[in-house]
């Protein structure tokens, strides 16, 4: 039994095959390992799911249509009807976060979604699609976005430097909401955990604080995937619509 | 002053944030108990959104515990 002296130890990055070219270092990660078994989970959970298609759906075929369902209802209700071909990527998103986060609640695994440099690469690519879809859809006229209508004139220099910032900030917040989230549980659970290795006899206390911790977990888990796909729909629906 | 309990006392005052977001998390689900009491059908129109806005004001939380451990962890 490993008693962690440092919380953060459990967010360290190990090789499991070394793959370098060059001076590049693409080495097949514990991070890459566990988004591997991510996408064959969500895979197989889909193919599975419809491989025979009953009206009547069986187990396994509505956890398939329940997901389908709450994402494609996110979608319309927030996008649109006319922002629906996007539901495949908002799918993927979803359906790639809940997977990540959930995964890192086994013992011993790793949650390849509590590092900046994964929830930002995500968060950077939505942050992209955003601006291109706009840019695509509205050309010049984008830059109406940054100054509200029905706000006076004579705001404009303090707005829209303001509005231009909150804009550029999408990002970051987006990426580090589900980084911290899933960094800060953890920890808190691993330092709970040297808590009840260190009490020894009265370990019962900071085990049931853990316990707990444990399923508030799991609900942070499931609800900071749906808070980055709510997000994403939201800034769609501002690309596509309030320019 | 030494650096280690400069450390402690910056990651103790970066927790100080938390209140903020205590207040304004009660906030949010005040106004849920209380619209869903006026009006019980507006239920599940409201409840989702009230979540949302739960989900954000923790994001706030969390940045503030982000700079609590980075002060005490990594520096």
């Amino acid at each position: 039994m490993a008693v962690e002296s440092r919380p953060l130890e459990q967010f360290t990055i190990e090789r499991i095959i070394p793959i370098h070219i060059g001076s590049l270092d693409i080495s097949y990660t514990n991070s890459a390992l566990l988004m591997t078994i991510a996408v064959v989970l969500i895979t197989a959970l889909l193919v599975l799911a419809t491989s025979r298609a009953a009206l009547v759906p069986g187990r396994l075929q509505s956890i398939a249509e329940l997901a389908y369902e709450f994402v494609a209802n996110m979608v319309r209700d927030n996008v649109g009807t006319e922002g629906f071909e996007y539901f495949p990527l908002v799918f993927s998103i979803f359906m790639f976060v809940l997977f990540g986060n959930l995964l890192g609640m086994i013992p011993y695994s790793f949650t390849f979604t509590s590092h900046i440099v994964v929830t930002f690469a995500l968060a950077l690519a939505v942050f992209a699609l955003v601006t291109i879809v706009a840019f695509v859809k509205h050309g010049v006229r984008f830059f109406t976005f940054f100054f509200p209508s029905g706000a006076p004139v004579v705001m404009a220099p303090i707005l829209v430097p303001i509005e231009i910032l909150s804009y550029l900030s999408r990002p970051v917040s987006l990426g580090i909401r589900l980084f911290a989230n899933m960094m800060a549980g953890h920890s808190m659970m691993a330092v709970f955990a040297a808590f009840t290795v260190a009490l020894g006899l009265f370990g019962f206390l900071p085990l049931a604080i853990n316990v707990a911790l444990f399923a508030l977990e799991i609900v942070v888990t499931v609800l900071q995937a749906y808070v980055f796909t709510i997000l994403t729909c939201l800034y769609l629906r501002d690309a596509i619509h309030l320019h | 002053m030494n650096a280690e309990a400069a450390k402690l006392i910056g990651a103790g005052l970066a927790a100080i944030a938390l209140a903020g977001v205590g207040v304004g998390i009660g906030n949010i689900f005040s106004t849920l108990v209380a619209s869903i009491a006026r009006n019980p059908a507006a239920r599940d129109q409201v409840f989702g959104i009230g979540i949302l806005g739960f989900a954000l004001t923790e994001a706030v939380a969390l940045y503030a515990l982000l700079i609590s451990f980075l002060l005490l962890y990594t520096f």
